[in-house]
Order: structure tokens, then sequence, then C-alpha cells
């Protein structure tokens, strides 16, 4: 099985160009994401290494879905840096969905550093045989 | 696999090795010429040290404890492993795909010895942390003038 698996490119972290100002200092990500849709419901994953449940914002305002992720800088006393291949900050990714999503069913999960955020559509009205009397 | 040196690491200089300071003098204005900041291979790392031991962090989110390996030999640490996506639903239609699985396979070296029986790593939130304690030798010591 992993045989057939490739090899994982690596990639930079995606830094927010031209980013509104930002009242917390430090750089600031554009997380990975994958999202696809089904008849039911529109999913989206991201990769969020370092955000706890605690420091993850989800916020569905109108039709914008955005995600807002902080990080703690994990730090011992007395460390030094030898080397560093990559950055640590906020992740801020927005979203405009084109579908009237059910607030009330929208389910988040984040495991292993990736969000799994569900939102179910709504549900079409039912076609009604109005009945002529 | 591709091992990187550690630059930075304080070194007993050879005052007559004017090569060797030449080369470091190249190679820094190589890495700002390409503005390049790491070796190019997953998992990037960040490598510190305290008195005691060295830390090497990677973001390796969605990872799973059990299809990671961890091995210290000599002076290198290795880290490799795959990343799995599972797939979703038969019908889903994807807006986005930006997420990769794969295998990896990343080595770093760092300055010896190593007290490799000792080293402890933890998986949380997707950061792997690895702590790799010097072996007693190469711990700093503190000379007692008597």
């Amino acid at each position: 099985m992993s045989d057939i698996l490739s090899e994982i490119k690596a990639r930079e972290k995606k830094e927010v160009a031209g980013k509104a100002e930002q009242t917390k200092p430090g750089p600031v990500f554009t997380p990975s994401v994958d999202i696809f849709e089904t008849e039911t419901a529109l999913t989206v994953l991201a990769d969020l290494p370092g955000v706890t449940q605690a420091n993850l914002d989800i916020d569905l305002h109108e039709d914008v879905l955005s995600i807002v992720g902080h990080i703690e800088e994990d730090r011992e006393p007395g460390e030094n840096v030898l080397l560093k291949e990559y950055e640590t900050g906020q992740y801020i990714r927005k979203f405009t969905l084109s579908e009237v999503i059910d607030q009330e069913k929208i389910r988040a999960e984040l495991v292993d550093g990736v969000l799994r955020l569900t939102l179910p559509k709504v549900e079409k009205a039912k076609p009604r045989k109005i009945q002529v009397t | 696999m591709i091992l990187k040196r550690l630059q930075n690491l304080p070194r007993w200089a050879d005052p007559f090795d004017e090569t060797g300071h030449l080369r470091q003098l190249m190679s820094d204005l190589g890495r700002r010429l390409y503005d390049e900041p790491h070796a190019g291979v997953f998992p990037f790392l960040n490598v510190s040290a305290t008195k005691d031991h060295y830390i090497v962090r990677a973001e390796l989110p969605g990872v799973k404890a059990e299809d990671l390996d961890i091995t210290v030999t000599g002076d290198n640490l290795t880290l490799s492993g795959q990343r799995r996506i599972l797939p979703e639903e038969e019908n889903a239609r994807y807006h986005r795909r930006e997420r990769d699985s794969g295998r990896f396979s990343r080595a770093v070296s760092l300055q010896g010895p190593l007290d490799a029986d000792k080293v402890t790593a933890t998986l949380k939130d997707g950061i792997l942390k690895v702590t790799i304690p010097k072996a007693d030798e190469a711990k700093p010591k503190k000379i007692v003038i008597g």
C-alpha cells in the first residue's frame, strides 16, 4: 500500500498578502484546504497545525465563512534557535458561500491539527401538491 | 533523502582554516541569493537547543503516531512516515484540493554525541516535538576552581 504513495512535496506556507492590519503582531498564513460538495452538504478540511479548539474561531456571517486560528508559541526556557525552516503565526481564510447553509446544523471537528467543517445545505422545499377544490 | 548540516553551531575553530571560513561565507551568500531558508524536503523542521537537549519540531497535521517513524542513529535524526487522506463519498465534487498526502522522509544532522536511549516525542494538534538529550560528555560542564 505504501509503495504506491508518492512523496509529499515540500511547500512553504503561504503568507497572507495585502492583509488588513492585524491586532496581533506576527505573520498570518493561509491554511491549505480541501473543499467538496455533496447533495446535502459542503465540507471544508483545513490544515491548522498547532491550533487547539480554544484558539479556533469559525464564523459564518451573511454568506462569508471565516476560519481564524491562533498559535501559542511553545518555547522552553533557555531555548536557542539553530535552524528555522518554518514560521508560526495565525491562520486566516475566508470563503464566500454560494449555497444556503443550515446554520443550526454546522459541525466542526478538530483532530490532529486538521479541521473538518460540515456545512449542511438547507433542505429544498418539498414539492407540495395543491389540490384544487 | 537530504541531510542538512546545522550551520550555526559553535565549532572549535581552527585559526588557520581559512577555506572553512570562506566556505561558510559562500554558503551563507548562496542561501541569501536564492532566498532558501530550508532544505526543500517535507517536513520543514525547526531545531533548537538548550544546554541539555535538542528540540526538533515539525508541522504534521493529520499524521497519526502509528504512521510516523523516528530514529536516531549517531548524530542523525530521521523522520519518516506517511500522511493519509481518506477518500470521501463517491459523489463528492471537489472545489479545492490543496492538501497533500503521501510518504515523507527527512533527516537532520545534530552535533553529537546524543543520548539515543532517552529520546522522547510527542505529536499533538499536528505538531511533532522530538526532544533529544545530549550525551553527558556533550553537556557543558562547570569547572570549579579549587
